[in-house]
């Protein structure tokens, strides 16, 4: 099997499958809202607007076709969240999933936590493949048998049944943000997870629902001069005492648990001086950071703000080590992307397994690699056209000059509507997951 | 910057204030509340699109100069203050209490910590204290279409600050709403 991650220059995707409705009429209920793989990347879970989390599980590779990586299938759907109302402030609170997060897997169950605007919950995954039978109280259906027509005893035992997979809330914590939380993160030591909203993050601990512990504030005593807000925050992958956040600002705080209770003031700011050159009435909201990820290896963080994904080195805090344009063609289509709202889509991006590759999303169904190493970076497009079984995706691009090449797509016939969000990448394998509007596509490294 | 430069300039920074101001009303009834992230960011774009169109109105001519007379004291109902001192016509009241303007601002440093803020707004012209809703009557600054009848030539200089001491021509709409955007949380 190949290494994960490689070179561009020699990885080939290829469509593996596409997971949801095919008719273009997309229901609000169904436009997915995240995407997360598991830590051994066998599980894929999404979260959708409506509140329901689908989780695929991949197939064991089959001795009969070693060239192909198992296939996703569903694996199970449940409600995670359903619309409140915030009777006090007179809001309705939105069951949109904002983020999952996967626990490490101590036993045969698995745990994840899913996120909307207001609480968390924590979820076990159990499978269920045996049943005892043979009660002496009960028949078989469930009905209970007249105890004057017992006349032995007997023992159940556990017998075999079709698998089925059962969704449990464990824990929900709520009640501790009162700004819409949009990130969660779950700490190196297993125990413990943060949340973050606007203006505050809050430290819990898994056993513990009816208490967080609050260490960042970023709130001013005067709501007026508020500037800037939190937009993500992650624990560090092994430091447990180490977590970011990133800011409407475009700033990155590095926070060290050990220093204080409260970690408003940072260990480490990251920022990069603004180009007077592309400053525009646009500069501050294009600016602001809509994702923040740290590397696998926990050396260096990217950051992901309207046009460009930056790599920082978490040795220094003057300006990123990498700096990778996105779709920098819109830098001039600025103003009407805020008219039509495109301007405060927030993007994810995402790092391969061994942090050679870097992943984000982009509009028209696009979605763009950067590859470190080799300095190459590649379009590629999630389309039901581009969907035959194995089929290797052909790069795209988009011209920019007046001349328009054949094959190439003109800036303003980008369709703003199709927009790639969110993406995955298996921890291991070269296996993507991406997310448009209603779909999730998969795809997969060509194996020879 | 040329005449029709800064005309150009003027036009789109009415014309984007005008979009965002939309933004800013459709926000409310959206569902699962203001978004306080979208509303600041809004706010920052409204804020550069009004300073750019003061600037631009300044180099306008003598219309430019009547935003001066209206200069108020006070300017910390916008979120994120400082873009205000870069206005040609600064108010040297030390009435200008955000402390983030310390730096930038020598002469009003005294009023600048969190503390203050509440006693100076004591201090204040009462048309800033006040947090009443502006009548619609006087809600039409000139950068959005006019729906009512111009008013008298003596009072046009009024009409568009809302009938406030306020801020700068047109102005003082964007300046109503990003008063209320924040502290809405």
């Amino acid at each position: 099997m190949a290494g994960p991650g490689g070179g561009s220059s020699d990885v080939q995707w290829c469509f593996s499958q596409v997971k949801g409705a095919i008719d273009d009429d997309v229901a609000e209920a169904d436009i997915i809202s995240t995407v997360e793989f598991n830590h051994t990347g066998e599980l894929l879970a999404t979260g959708d607007k409506g509140g329901r989390v689908v989780i695929f599980q991949q197939e064991p590779e089959s001795k009969n076709q070693p060239q192909c990586r198992g296939e996703y299938n569903v694996y199970s759907t449940f409600q995670s969240h359903e619309p409140e109302f915030d009777y006090l402030k007179s809001l309705e609170i939105e069951e949109k999933i904002n983020k999952i997060r996967w626990l490490p897997q101590k036993n045969a169950a698995q745990f994840l936590l899913s996120t909307n605007d207001k609480t968390i919950k924590l979820w076990k995954i159990s499978e269920r493949d045996k049943r005892p039978e043979g009660y002496n109280l009960k028949e078989e259906d469930g009905r209970y048998r007249d105890p004057n027509t017992v006349t032995s005893l007997r023992v159940p035992v556990f017998r075999p049944m079709d698998l089925m997979v059962e969704a449990s809330p464990r824990r929900v914590f709520a009640n501790a943000h009162t700004y819409h939380i949009n990130s969660i993160s779950v700490n190196s030591d297993c125990e413990t997870y943060l949340s973050a909203d606007d203006l505050r993050i809050n430290l819990w601990h898994l056993e513990i629902t009816d208490r967080s512990f609050n260490i960042v504030d970023i709130k001013p005593a005067n709501m007026e001069e508020l500037t800037e807000v939190i937009t993500a925050a992650e624990f560090h992958p092994n430091q447990c005492n180490t977590f970011v956040y990133s800011s409407s600002k475009g700033t990155i705080r590095m926070c060290d648990m050990r220093a204080s209770a409260l970690c408003d003031k940072h260990a480490k700011l990251f920022e990069e001086p603004e180009d007077p050159n592309n400053r525009s009435f646009f500069s501050e909201i294009i600016s602001s950071i809509s994702d923040v990820k740290f590397s696998h290896s926990g050396r260096y963080m990217m950051t992901r703000d309207y046009l460009s994904v930056k790599i920082w080195d978490l040795n220094m805090e003057t300006r990123p080590v990498e700096t990778y344009q996105v779709h920098e063609y819109l830098r001039s289509k600025l103003c009407s992307l805020y008219e039509n709202d495109c301007i405060f889509d927030k993007f994810e991006c995402c790092w391969n397994g061994n942090d050679s590759v870097v992943m984000t999303g982009s509009y028209n169904n696009f979605f763009r690699m950067f590859d470190r190493g080799y300095r190459q970076d590649m379009t590629l497009e999630a389309s039901r056209e581009n969907s035959k079984p194995r089929s290797v995706l052909k790069p795209r691009k988009v011209s920019t000059g007046g001349k328009r090449k054949k094959d190439e797509i003109s800036v303003d016939s980008l369709d703003f509507n199709k927009k790639i969000l969110h993406t995955a990448w298996h921890p291991l394998d070269n296996i993507i997951a991406v997310a448009t509007t209603n779909n999730l596509y998969i795809f997969q490294e060509k194996l020879n | 910057m040329s005449a029709t430069t800064a005309m150009e300039v003027n036009v789109e920074a009415r014309r984007i204030l005008a979009v965002s101001i939309s933004k800013l009303y459709a926000s409310r009834t959206q569902r699962g509340g203001l978004r306080l992230h979208r509303s600041l960011l809004l706010s920052l774009v409204m804020r550069s699109a009004r300073d750019i169109y003061h600037s631009s109105r300044e180099s306008e001519g003598p219309s430019g100069a009547q935003p001066a007379t209206e200069e108020p004291m006070d300017t910390s109902s916008n979120p994120g203050e400082q873009t205000r001192l870069s206005e040609p016509q600064q108010e040297p009241q030390p009435a200008l209490n955000s402390a983030e303007m310390a730096p930038e601002e020598p002469d009003n440093t005294e009023d600048c910590c969190d503390g203050e803020i509440t006693e100076d707004k004591e201090n204040l012209s009462p048309t800033r204290q006040s947090r009443k809703r502006r009548g619609k009557a006087s809600a039409a600054p000139d950068f959005l279409p006019s729906k009512r009848a111009r008013l008298e030539p003596g009072e046009e200089r009024y009409a568009a600050p809302l009938g406030s001491c306020r801020v700068g021509a047109g102005e003082s709409l964007t300046t109503l709403s990003l008063n209320r955007v924040i502290p809405a949380f």
